[in-house]
C-alpha cells in the first residue's frame, strides 16, 4: 500500500469527466430506485442494450473516464436514483432530447431502439398522459408532478449514483474542500446558523446550533452520525437520497466533521434498505480511493473516515440516544437527556447526529452561501423539504417543495387529486392527510391552505416528522387509522419507561373496544386522559408523540369516534364488528346472487322477490355486497 | 468418552462459521449487532448454542446477547421457512389493503398471527413496518424479489408456483 497522500484535483476530475461524456451520442437514464427496480427497470435496460447492439450501435453501461475514444458515438446507459414518480415506473429518460417514457417493459425495447433511439421519433403510447387534462407530456418539464417542485436536495437526482466523478463534475466535494481549506470550524457553524437549516428528521432543531454545541465540547475524539434509520411507515425520502446521491450525504458528513472537529463518521442505515446500504458502501469505497476520505484531506491536518452500520429493525433507534446505544452493540433504548449527545454521545464522546436529508443539504449551503439557501421557504423554516406522497392520490412518489407550500398544492396540483378505492380521481373524495407518521397527526380539508412548516404544523396538532404524507379518501375509517399507528408504537415501544410501555397498550385496548363495539362514553374520556399521560410522562420522543395520531383524529374526527361509541356504527363500513348488513328491498331484484354466495346461508328469499339477511346467522363477511350488482346490500 | 468427543467435534464443526465472523469483527463486543446479523445470514436463525457461544467468545453475559437478539425485529430465535414472504404493512400499504394479502396468505398456508412458519418449514410470513416502496403499495417481498401493487390472487399464484417447484424438485431427487 502506498503511503503517499493523494490530494484530489477536483477541477481536473471534473474536466476529465466532461471530456469523457462529450463524444457520447446519447445518454439513456433508467431509474434505479427501489421502486423501479422492483418493477423490472434493470431488465428493461438490458433488453434495450441488447437490441441496440444488435442494430450495430456501441453501448456503454459503465462509463470509461480515461479512454475517451471508446465513448465516440456510443450510447451510455446510466441508472439514476429514485426519480420520484414511482408509480409510473419503470421510468426512462432519453438525452439529449429529454424524452420521458413511463411504464416501459422489456417488450418495448425493439420499438424504443428503432423508433426513438435510431429514428428520432417519439412513441406516443409510452409518454405520460396527464390524468386530469388528458394532455400527453413528452418531456419531464411538461408534467405537473415535476414542474411544480423545487429541487435542492434532489437536484442531482439524474446522476449515476455509483459514479463519483459525475458527482464531482457537478461541483461535488467543492463544499467540503471549502470548509476544510478555507473556513474555520466556527465559520462553518456560523454559516449553518445563518442559513437557518433545521433538522429534517422531525424535531426541526437548528443544525448550526447543534454543531456549535458539539464544537464547544472539548475532547480528543468526536463522532458524526448520519441517521438513516428511516422507520416511519410511509416515508422513503432518506432511502431515496442515500440511493440516488450517496456522495452528497458523505460530503455533508465531512463538513459536519470539520465543523465539530470529528475524525470519524458512522452512517446508520435501516437494513430494510439493502440498495441504500450497497450504494453508500460503494460511495465510501470510491471516496476513499479518490483521497476524499482518509488522512490529511486536501493537504491539511484534517482526517475523516466513514463506516456503515446496518440497523436491525427497531423504530426507536431513530431516537438519537437509542441509536447511539445500537451503534455500541446494545439494545436500542433511549437515555434521559441531558447529557445531550453533543456532550456525551457515542462511546461517551461528543457526537453530532443529523438526519440524511439535513446532511444532504449541507454541501449546497457551504458552496453557495447562507443567503442563497434562504431564497426559498419562509424565514422561520428556510429551504425545501422532501415528502413521500402516498396513499389515495393519483401521483404517488417522492417530491421536494419549499417549506410553506400548501397542502392543496401538494395534494391536488403535484399529486393530481384524491382517488377512490378503485383508483379513479373523483374530486370529492378527500378526507384527510396523515403527516409525520406514528408521531404526527391528521390534517383535514379545512387545513388545505395551511402553509406547511415546522411551526404551523405543530399548532395544527401534527408535525413534519420525517415527511411522510399519506392521503386518505372518504372510504377510510379514521378510528382504524388511529389504531394502526397505536399498534405500531405499542409494538415498537422499547419498554424502558412505564407511561409508554403500559400507556400505549391501554390506548390500543381502548381503541379496540371502540372498533369492536364495546365502548361507552367513559372509553373516550379514558382514552384522552391516557393519551395526555403518555405524552407527559414518557422518556423519549417515541412515547411523547405516540398519542398524536389519536389526539389529532379525536380533534378533527370526533363525530366518527362518537358514531362508533354511541350509535355502534362505522360510517365507512370498515369496522366489520359494527357492520349490520341489510338488503334494501327497493333495490333488490331477487336475482339470488347474494344467497348463493353467502357461506353460512344467512340470506333467504325467493326468485324475483326481495331477499333478507338473518342477523343471527350473518358472519359479516361482505360476500353478499360483493356479489350484488344492484348495490342493494347496505351497512357493511 | 467417545460419544462426548464426537459431540464436541460436531459442535466445533457447526460453529466454525461463527468463529470466522467473530474474528472478522475483531471479537469486538460493540460490533455485536453486525456479528449477529452475519451469523443469522449463515444459520438462518440464532440458536441457543450460537447465542451462548457468541456471548462466551465476546466475554459478555449471555443475557446481554439474548437481550439484543430479542430486542431487534430482524433476529429470529426460531428456524425460518425456506421461502420467506415479507409483507409490508407501512401506512401506504395499510390503506391500500395489505391486510387482505395477509389473510389470503394465512388462509392458503394455514398460518395465523401466532404461527408464522409452516410445519414443513417451507414458508415463513413476516410483517415488516415499511420497505420504503410506498409508491407501489401494497408491496410484498418473496425471497428477496419485490412485488408491487400486489393482489391476493397474485400472492396465491406465487405460493402455488413455489409449491409446484418444490414438489417437482423433491420428485426428481427421489428418482
Amino acid at each position: 500500500m502506498s503511503t503517499e497522500i493523494k490530494t484530489p484535483d477536483l477541477e481536473q476530475i471534473a474536466a476529465n469527466y466532461k471530456k469523457a461524456v462529450a463524444p457520447l451520442k446519447r445518454r439513456v437514464i433508467i431509474c434505479g430506485g427501489t421502486g423501479c427496480i422492483a418493477n423490472g427497470s434493470m431488465k428493461v435496460r438490458d433488453a434495450i442494450c441488447a437490441e441496440l447492439e444488435k442494430a450495430g450501435e456501441r453501448v456503454e453501461v459503465v462509463l470509461d473516464h480515461h479512454d475517451c475514444s471508446k465513448n465516440e458515438g456510443a450510447t451510455y446507459f446510466s441508472k439514476s436514483g429514485c426519480q420520484g414518480f414511482c408509480q409510473m415506473g419503470p421510468i426512462l429518460r432519453i438525452e439529449p432530447e429529454g424524452i420521458f417514457y413511463c411504464h416501459v417493459k422489456p417488450e418495448d425495447a425493439a420499438e424504443i431502439v428503432h423508433v426513438t433511439l435510431l429514428g428520432g421519433e417519439i412513441i406516443d403510447r409510452l409518454v405520460y398522459v396527464d390524468p386530469v387534462s388528458g394532455k400527453a407530456c413528452r418531456h419531464e418539464d411538461e408534467i405537473a408532478f415535476y414542474a411544480r417542485q423545487t429541487r435542492v436536495v434532489l437536484a442531482n437526482y439524474m446522476i449515476e449514483p455509483d459514479d463519483v466523478e459525475e458527482y464531482i463534475a457537478r461541483d461535488g466535494y467543492i463544499g467540503a474542500r471549502k470548509a476544510i481549506t478555507e473556513m474555520t470550524p466556527e465559520q462553518v457553524c456560523q454559516t449553518m446558523i445563518d442559513a437557518g437549516l433545521r433538522g429534517r428528521g422531525g424535531g426541526g432543531f437548528p443544525t448550526g446550533l447543534k454543531w456549535k454545541f458539539t464544537l464547544a465540547s472539548q475532547n480528543d475524539k468526536k463522532y458524526v452520525i448520519c441517521n438513516g434509520d428511516e422507520g416511519d411507515p410511509g416515508a422513503f425520502m432518506d432511502r431515496s437520497v442515500m440511493e440516488g446521491n450517496p456522495h452528497a450525504v458523505l460530503e455533508g458528513m465531512m463538513i459536519a466533521g470539520r465543523a465539530i472537529g470529528a475524525d470519524e463518521g458512522v452512517v446508520y442505515v435501516r437494513a430494510e434498505y439493502p440498495l441504500a446500504v450497497e450504494r453508500i458502501r460503494k460511495a465510501i469505497a470510491d471516496a476513499t480511493e479518490y483521497g476524499l476520505l482518509g488522512k490529511n484531506l486536501f493537504g491539511t491536518d484534517f482526517s475523516f473516515t466513514i463506516r456503515v452500520m446496518e440497523g436491525a429493525g427497531a423504530f426507536v433507534c431513530g431516537e438519537e440516544t437509542a441509536l447511539i446505544a445500537s451503534v455500541e452493540g446494545k439494545r436500542g433504548m433511549p437515555m434521559p437527556k441531558p447529557p445531550f449527545p453533543a456532550q456525551k454521545g457515542l462511546y461517551g464522546k461528543p457526537t453530532v447526529i443529523n438526519n440524511v436529508e439535513t446532511l444532504a443539504s449541507v454541501a449546497y449551503i457551504i458552496r453557495n452561501g447562507a443567503a442563497k439557501y434562504r431564497e426559498v421557504g419562509p424565514q422561520n423554516s428556510p429551504g425545501t423539504k422532501t415528502f413521500a406522497l402516498t396513499g389515495h392520490v393519483a401521483n404517488t412518489g417522492l417530491i421536494e417543495v419549499p417549506f410553506g407550500t400548501t397542502l392543496r398544492e401538494i395534494v391536488y396540483n403535484i399529486g393530481g387529486g384524491v382517488t377512490d378505492n378503485t383508483g379513479k380521481v373523483t374530486g370529492e373524495d378527500f378526507k384527510s392527510v396523515q403527516i409525520g407518521g406514528p408521531s404526527g397527526g391528521c390534517l383535514v380539508p379545512d387545513l388545505l391552505d395551511l402553509p406547511l412548516d415546522f411551526d404551523s404544523l405543530k399548532s395544527a396538532g401534527a408535525m413534519v416528522g420525517s415527511g411522510g404524507l399519506v392521503v386518505m379518501n372518504k372510504q377510510t375509517c379514521m378510528v382504524r387509522i388511529a389504531r394502526f399507528f397505536m399498534q405500531f408504537t405499542q409494538n415498537e415501544s422499547c419498554g424502558k419507561c412505564v407511561p409508554c410501555r403500559e400507556g400505549t397498550k391501554q390506548m390500543l385496548a381502548l381503541l379496540d373496544d371502540i372498533i369492536e363495539g364495546r365502548a361507552t362514553a367513559e372509553t373516550l374520556d379514558l382514552l384522552e386522559k391516557t393519551a395526555k399521560a403518555v405524552q407527559l410522562g414518557s422518556l423519549c420522543g417515541l412515547g411523547k408523540t405516540a398519542p398524536n395520531p389519536v389526539l389529532s383524529t379525536l380533534r378533527y374526527f370526533r363525530k366518527e369516534y362518537e358514531d362508533h361509541v354511541f350509535r355502534k356504527i362505522c360510517p365507512t363500513g370498515e369496522c366489520k364488528a359494527l357492520a349490520r348488513p341489510e338488503i334494501d328491498p327497493a333495490k333488490c331484484k331477487g336475482c339470488t346472487a347474494c344467497a348463493r354466495k353467502c357461506p353460512v346461508g344467512a340470506i333467504t328469499g325467493t326468485v324475483k322477490n326481495a331477499h333478507s339477511i338473518d342477523p343471527e346467522k350473518c358472519i359479516k363477511c361482505g360476500a353478499c355486497k360483493a356479489a350484488c350488482k344492484f348495490g342493494a346490500v347496505k351497512g357493511i | 468418552m467417545q460419544e462426548t468427543l464426537e459431540k464436541t467435534r460436531a459442535m466445533v464443526h457447526h460453529l466454525a462459521a461463527v468463529n470466522e465472523i467473530l474474528e472478522k469483527n475483531g471479537n469486538d463486543p460493540s460490533r455485536l449487532i453486525p456479528i449477529l446479523q452475519e451469523v443469522q445470514e449463515v444459520y438462518k436463525y440464532l440458536s441457543k448454542d450460537v447465542i451462548s457461544y457468541v456471548a462466551t467468545s465476546l466475554d459478555v453475559p449471555v443475557a446481554h446477547v439474548y437481550g439484543v437478539a430479542t430486542f431487534y425485529a430482524h433476529f429470529s430465535l426460531n428456524p425460518k421457512g425456506k421461502h420467506i414472504f415479507r409483507l409490508c404493512d407501512g401506512t401506504a400499504c395499510h390503506v391500500k389493503k395489505s391486510m387482505g394479502l395477509l389473510e389470503a396468505i394465512y388462509k392458503k398456508l394455514g398460518l395465523s398471527d401466532e404461527k408464522r412458519t409452516t410445519d414443513d418449514l417451507l414458508f415463513t410470513v413476516e410483517i415488516v413496518n415499511c420497505l420504503g416502496a410506498c409508491g407501489l403499495a401494497p408491496v410484498i417481498v418473496v425471497d428477496g424479489e419485490v412485488h408491487g401493487q400486489a393482489t391476493p390472487e397474485q400472492v396465491e399464484k406465487i405460493i402455488d408456483e413455489i409449491t409446484a417447484a418444490e414438489k417437482a424438485a423433491a420428485e426428481s431427487e427421489t428418482k
